[in-house]
């Protein structure tokens, strides 16, 4: 075991990008539960847009294409799960799921001619002089322009929220769906707006880890990440920034048990990747008593008629 | 204009046919979906649905449905009484790799010995491993209030890696030549979980389903606890000045349905699977909600659907050989279906009306 292996600096780079995935599906869950939806298929819009946006981005070249149609997959699945629950009055829960399931079988199906190719690779971003620092230029200004954005993401949907009219529609729809249908907003709208959005995240969140973090295809290689995000909104009591600092806590557990399986420490590979799963019970439990930031409508169904 | 109108009361017709009717949509458009791979549909559904049961060599793919079927009937009809009562368990997958890990690991311990009481006892092990498993959601949730939902899954995960561990490392065969994985439990008379009459499929875990969907309807319909879980799910308000104890009902609701996975999972590895490895488990726990949403949350619909679940499972194994349809094709089979059996719910509740609603 050789711990003086591990760079700390290194580290923290590569737990920003280890936790991009979650904080982009985590974001977008948000919105969506900030409308009064719960929307339990992020695991299955994540592989979809995974393997969308590997398909797209090794045919076209282009990586960000691949993440453009990666979105487009994620949000065009949740329009599904829209569908069913918005219009069907189906139930939240069994229609999430239903969509995780089906978008793992055909994310799987997808995929069969992709596994083993390489993704053309996204440069990352470099500032001259800034990005050449020692420890802060690594940290701060040598990454892919999709880290960036799902913290410019964060701070946008931070600001809407709470400053907008925007936000104050979509969050009163999801307190309250028919005091605002009352006031002569348009719920079952609003709310698949907030489902595409989410779709939308959680596909890039994807698309994320297929070009970037593990640039290649295998099936389920999600392995549950988009059910990890769905903690994080528990974590974050609703709030964006916290999501982000959740985000980066299990990006660190995740960056620092592969960093431990490296270093070859005494404690066996298996027991160190369920890590990150036990951490996430861990922290549910300690924060599940605070339910300050949920939605008062979350999970309900809107239907005009009652 | 068309819009919905709630119905006054549930259609009980609708209720009945909305499977049959998602069945329908979902070959037709699983057809589509064949046909876009390149495959000819009408073969690949015919091959799906009509060779298992009637085709050339059926009679070596029906006891197939048995095995199959058998835990996710298991599995089902312990994730129903949750359902009903709007405690979600999602994590019967993890409950089925415990309850194989422990049923095997009870039996392993005697290892060679030789005698009736091993099998009892392994059935014992499997069905608590299931049960601890579940324990722990249940238990969070009653203490803490912890979502169900995703401590369940995460326990999942947790398990797989648990899986990998024992079959590297507590259970591996010593025999192996090193390869992960643990002794054949087939090879083992005590320990193996044998056709009951052969040539049938029939094995204990089948005549455990079969039990268990017995003891579900009798539960659910001239039981207390069957009563509390029904009301719970129907009107929870009501169900609290019942004096229905919801801590109860989640540990009963998850416990059973972690001891069941639990049961199947140790009937299919001392059975048809033989023995734990590492890719042991193969989604089972995940396939089995489809199966109960499938069966309306009924005891005898569950039976009904976990049978047409296995044919699904062992028709996209033929067509997987003859038509080199990729495995894949029947897991978005299955996902379709529950989609559409969620969609035309919609008629069980509400009746689509057509012209302008009248203004009260």
């Amino acid at each position: 075991m050789d711990l003086s292996a591990i760079n700390p600096v290194l580290l923290i780079a590569s737990l920003m990008v280890a936790a991009t995935p979650l904080l982009l599906a985590a974001i977008g869950e948000l919105v969506v539960e900030k409308s009064g939806v719960l929307n339990l298929g992020v695991e299955g819009m994540m592989i979809v847009g995974a393997i969308a946006g590997f398909a797209t981005a090794v045919e076209s070249g282009s990586p960000l294409l691949g993440f453009i149609a990666a979105a487009i997959a994620g949000a065009a699945l949740s329009v599904l799960f829209a569908i069913l629950t918005q219009f069907a009055q189906a139930n939240q829960v069994a229609s999430g799921l239903s969509l995780t399931l089906f978008g793992l079988g055909l994310s799987a199906l997808m995929g069969q001619s992709y596994v083993g190719v390489k993704p053309p690779q996204m440069g990352d971003v470099h500032i001259p002089v800034l990005s050449d620092l020692p420890v802060v230029g690594p940290i701060l200004f040598g990454h892919d322009i999709i880290l960036y954005f799902g913290i410019v993401l964060t701070a946008a949907v931070w600001w809407v929220l709470k400053y907008s009219r925007l936000g104050l529609v979509l969050r009163a729809v999801g307190e309250n769906h028919d005091a605002a249908h009352a006031l002569g907003y348009k719920v079952i709208k609003i709310r698949l707006m907030a489902i595409m959005f989410g779709g939308a995240c959680a596909g890039l969140g994807g698309a994320y880890i297929s070009l970037i973090r593990v640039p290649q295809w295998t099936e389920g290689m999600t392995a549950g990440i988009g059910w990890i995000a769905l903690a994080l909104v528990v974590f974050a009591s609703w709030k964006p920034w916290r999501a982000l600092l959740g985000a980066y806590l299990f990006g660190g557990v995740t960056v620092v048990q592969l960093n431990l399986q490296a270093a070859g420490v005494a404690i066996p590979v298996e027991y160190l990747a369920m890590s990150p799963y036990l951490i996430t019970i861990l922290v549910l439990v300690i924060l599940s008593a605070d339910k300050s930031g949920a939605p008062a409508a979350l999970g309900r169904n809107f239907h005009a008629s009652r | 204009m068309i819009r919905l109108e709630k119905r006054p009361q549930p259609s009980r017709a609708w209720s009945m046919a909305t499977p049959l009717v998602a069945v329908l949509a979902t070959m037709f458009f699983g057809g589509l979906l064949f046909a876009a791979l390149g495959k000819p549909p009408v073969e690949a559904i015919r091959t799906i649905f009509w060779e298992p049961l009637f085709g050339e060599f059926a009679f070596y793919y029906r006891p197939q449905l048995l095995v199959k079927g058998a835990p996710l009937v298991l599995i089902a009809i312990g994730l129903s009484l949750g359902f009903r009562a709007g405690i979600w368990n999602i994590g019967a997958e993890g409950q089925y790799i415990m309850g194989a890990i422990f049923g095997a690991g009870a039996g392993l311990a005697f290892y060679p010995s030789e005698s009736f009481l091993i099998f009892p006892f392994m059935v014992l092990a499997g069905a608590f491993g299931g049960w601890i498993w579940a324990m722990i959601p249940a238990i969070l949730k009653t203490r803490f209030g912890t979502n169900e939902i995703l401590v369940s899954l995460m326990l999942v995960y947790v398990a797989e890696q648990f899986l990998a561990s024992v079959s590297l490392g507590l259970l591996k065969n010593p025999e192996g030549f090193g390869f992960p994985g643990s002794r054949n439990l087939q090879a083992w008379d005590s320990a193996h979980n044998a056709e009951l009459i052969a040539g049938t499929g029939m094995h204990w875990g089948v005549v455990a389903a079969l039990i268990a969907v017995i003891f579900a309807y009798v539960l659910l319909n001239r039981h207390m606890t069957g009563y509390h879980i029904r009301l719970t799910g129907e009107a929870p308000r009501a169900a609290r000045f019942a004096g229905v104890n919801p801590t109860r009902l989640v540990l009963f609701c998850l416990g059973t349905s972690g001891a069941l996975a639990g049961l199947a999972g140790m009937f299919e590895v001392s059975g048809p699977s033989g023995q734990i490895s590492i890719d042991f488990n193969v989604g089972y726990g995940f396939t089995a909600i489809i199966v109960a949403f499938l069966g309306r949350l009924h005891p005898v619909g569950i039976l009904l659907a976990g049978g047409l679940m296995a044919l699904t499972y062992i028709g996209g194994d033929i067509a997987q050989s003859n038509l080199q349809l990729p495995a894949a094709a029947i897991q978005v089979f299955q996902g379709m279906l529950l989609f559409f059996l969620l969609a035309f719910d919609l008629l069980t509740n509400f009746r689509i009306a057509i012209g302008k609603p009248e203004v009260a």
